[in-house]
């Protein structure tokens, strides 16, 4: 869900890790970690930026970077992916150790979970091993202090041989620290050597023996001990890298090839290969962690766990777990529902009452007719309706899906989910993208990176868009309200208009599993592979943070992006509505060329011209609908919901209208930005196609079903 | 007394084991590894998802969720005296 300016629109396309160039005072810092350390929270606190933090794994889906000043000096901080080792066996994994080896960065800081710290210093060990130049920083020590387990820095940072300080990101404790410590390392250049771990004495003599060719050809360029060992790991990407990043080819040295052929050899005789030799290497490190994390964590309460343990056993319970789900989903739209009544038909009020004074500056200014209508009629009046129907929504939804995902509830709806998805032959992770998709489609692809396996990471990536993006929340939800929540009596508008929205949720995430199924049927044929998915501690979420937060970062960030493509989509649509041609007006040519078809699919022309049009942005096309009706009929007052209603109905809307809008919101192409991550993610065009077809197929074939089945059972 | 050795999945919930062997290969054997599963973890089950499939497990003091084909390839002993 990270929306933010950067992790939404054209931002999220800048992953690579050049950093350009870098002045001669500033230094580099990689920010590495464990997922769902508070890596994020560290990166924004010393940053200022708002990069978007969830309570989950795989939440930096791009590498972000921001600056920050510490004394006489400035730093750039570059958040790399989280990652559990550097192993390089996902993508994540992969930009991860690149970064950390070939990035240069001046010094590394490690955040470790101070609640889980031996299982984190897996990932510093192995970093360790890289570089001597880093920086540990033991996070969460609050919520340690609070389960009992304390960390004794001192001797941590004794036996890792580099600083360790502790912190509380969120509450803001340790920064300081944290970028003093960083500050003196940087100053004080490489003095740490890297870790040397000692394994088993056939691995190091298979070590030295391709070890001195590498320090031969990478000079310094790479710490030649580590990319010795992971040679004889059998790790070729790091040669690919080290061409890549650094141009030293190592790959077509025929000595090294000859050195690691008689180190495998050896090996072999020795009786260690394939897994066993990374099973050797792996339990080195993980039980010299365990030792260190023995030596200085101290836990009182051997069941610190029960808290969660005990909302776990409702959350994710069998008897429980589902329904518990559904509710809160429920509960959060319903509130969202409710409460953007209100501000809806004041912001209406307001902003039309603006339109008027508009009205009488530009006569006062005696501006022709043409440029009133441009600018006032069709500009601003769409601009008025994007507000007035996104913004209450919006600022409603956004908060309240924002605790849940702070709480730590998005994991437990992927571990309850996952069933379903194992059925639909996919990566249980995609619950997981799935649910960044809520927040923003492309961002949600960018997230499949978390999914290792090529074949399950395209159909998520192609399935993605079938659950509603935050652009089109406030269609549905706008349409649900004043429409067919308006149309049931004896039922609370706001119930029904809940239930419906639900309805059309829980249709895209059935749609999306049963597209799954299909895809692994056809094309994109196999089974599921395995997944590994952490369940982190529950978190209290801070409110006031999620507040800040989420008006900013999302509601201002998306109602921006929503208003500067319905600005000239609006003079647009005022140009076709006003520029008459053989005596109609292009409007009307437009949408009686898609009058046919759209019938067939329970929409009008104006409705399919409105989505075509919305391609850029999917938020404006409820606007685009209403200024199309507001331009070829009479002039109305519309300043409330009602009016809105009476506008739809009297150009022939019916609850299949309704109905088929949504349905078709739900289920068509990507918008632009989407469709453009899907590109330069899959890196083809084929697969960008398929991603525009089969939801666009789907939803002419969902609403032509529909649409045909109500008309020909008279059901209207 | 003779140790019995079974699959993790068969390992009740509320109970613990500790890890003997892991039978898997390639990515998803590196998957464990790097959670620290290796000989001699305890690892405690704690809770079935809604379905009855992934369970969630407790080891070194996080708690990950395997599908039962997955946990199927982790040999476990069960642990006495606890």
């Amino acid at each position: 869900m990270g929306l933010t300016s950067r992790s939404t629109g054209m931002g999220i396309l800048n992953e690579t890790l050049a950093l350009g160039s870098k002045e001669a005072d500033e230094f580099i810092i990689a920010l590495a970690g464990n997922p769902n350390v508070g890596k994020s929270t560290i990166f924004n606190s010393l940053t200022g930026m708002k990069q978007h933090t969830g309570n989950w794994p795989g939440k930096t889906v791009t590498n972000a970077r921001g600056k920050y000043r510490h004394k006489d000096k400035s730093f750039i901080l570059v958040d790399i992916p989280g990652t559990y080792s550097l192993m390089a066996s996902s993508v994540e994994e992969a930009v991860a150790r690149d970064f950390i080896c070939f990035g240069e960065p001046d010094t590394t800081v490690v955040i470790t979970d101070a609640t889980c710290l031996e299982r984190n210093l897996n990932l510093v060990l192995q970093t360790l091993e890289i570089t001597g130049n880093v920086v540990v920083c033991v996070n969460l020590v609050d919520e340690a202090e609070r389960k009992k387990i304390r960390v004794d820095l001192e001797k941590l940072g004794a036996r890792l041989g580099v600083p360790v300080v502790g912190a509380s990101a969120r509450s803001g404790r340790g920064l300081n620290e944290l970028m003093d410590a960083v500050y003196r390392a940087v100053l004080q250049g490489s003095v740490n050597k890297p870790m040397t771990i000692e394994y088993d004495s056939v691995i190091e003599e298979a070590v030295r023996m391709v070890e001195p060719r590498v320090r031969e050809i990478a000079k310094n360029k790479v710490n030649s001990r580590w990319a010795a060992l992971k040679l004889i790991e059998g790790d070729k990407s790091i040669l690919e890298s080290l061409r890549e990043m650094t141009g030293i080819d190592l790959i077509n040295d025929t000595i090294l090839v000859n050195r690691l052929a008689a180190a495998g050899k050896y090996l072999y005789d020795n009786n260690i290969h394939g897994d066993s030799l990374r099973d050797s290497i792996v339990s080195r490190i993980v039980s010299l962690a365990e030792e260190i994390a023995r030596e200085v964590v101290t836990c009182e309460n051997q069941r610190y766990h029960t808290r969660d343990r005990k909302i776990d056993s409702v959350l994710t319970s069998r008897r429980y777990g589902l329904p518990a789900m559904i509710a809160l989903l429920g509960l959060v739209f319903w509130l969202t529902v409710t409460g953007a009544n209100y501000p809806s038909d004041i912001i209406a009020v307001f902003l039309f009452w603006i339109e008027e004074r508009l009205t009488e500056l530009f006569r006062w200014a005696g501006s022709p007719l043409w440029l009133h209508g441009l600018m006032v009629k069709g500009m601003y009046r769409t601009l008025a309706w994007v507000v007035s129907v996104m913004l209450p929504p919006m600022a409603i939804f956004f908060p309240l899906f924002t605790i849940l995902e702070d709480l730590g509830y998005l994991p437990r709806v992927a571990f309850n989910m996952d069933n379903f998805f194992k059925k639909a032959h996919a990566h249980g992770k995609q619950a997981l993208t799935m649910c960044m998709g809520f927040g923003c489609n492309a961002a949600g692809i960018i997230g499949c990176r978390i999914i290792d396996s090529p074949r399950e990471r395209l159909i998520a990536i192609i399935t993605n868009n079938f659950v509603p993006c935050n652009g089109r929340f406030p269609t549905l939800i706008a349409i649900s309200t004043i429409f067919i929540g308006g149309s049931v009596s004896g039922v609370p508008r706001s119930v029904v208009s809940t239930a419906v929205v639900m309805a059309v949720i829980i249709l895209g995430v059935f749609m999306t599993l049963l597209m799954s199924r299909l895809l692994s049927a056809t094309v994109l044929k196999g089974l599921p592979s395995s997944f590994v998915l952490e369940l982190p501690p529950y978190r209290k979420p801070q409110i006031g943070r999620i507040l800040v937060r989420s008006v900013f970062d999302r509601t201002l960030f998306v109602l921006g992006r929503a208003a500067s493509v319905a600005a000239p989509a609006g003079m647009v649509i005022w140009v076709m509505a006003n520029v008459i041609v053989g005596g109609a007006s292009l409007l009307d040519h437009g949408a009686g060329l898609l009058e046919p078809f759209a019938r067939m699919l329970g929409l009008d022309g104006y409705i399919l011209m409105a989505f075509i049009l919305g391609f850029p942005a999917n938020e404006i096309v409820i606007p685009i609908i209403i200024m199309s009706y507001v331009s070829t009929g009479s002039l109305l007052e519309l300043d409330s919901l009602e009016a809105l209603r009476q506008l739809l109905v009297s150009h022939g809307w019916t609850w299949l209208t309704a109905v088929c809008v949504m349905l078709f919101s739900l289920m068509h192409y990507p918008c632009g930005t989407t469709l453009w991550t899907i590109r330069k993610e899959t890196q083809s065009w084929k697969w960008t196609v398929v991603s525009f077809l089969v939801p666009t197929l789907t939803g002419i074939i969902m609403c032509f079903i529909v649409a045909q089945t109500v008309r020909h059972l008279g059901l209207l | 007394m003779k140790r019995e050795i079974f699959p993790l999945n068969l390992l009740p919930v509320g109970s613990a084991a500790k890890v003997r062997n892991l039978t898997n290969d390639g990515n998803t054997r590196r998957r464990m590894l790097d959670l620290g599963l290796i000989k001699d973890t305890r690892i405690e089950a704690v809770q079935k998802s809604p379905s009855g499939d992934p369970t969630a497990y407790q080891v070194r003091g996080a708690v990950i969720a395997l599908r039962s084909d997955e946990a199927s390839k982790i040999l476990v002993e069960a642990l006495t005296g606890e």
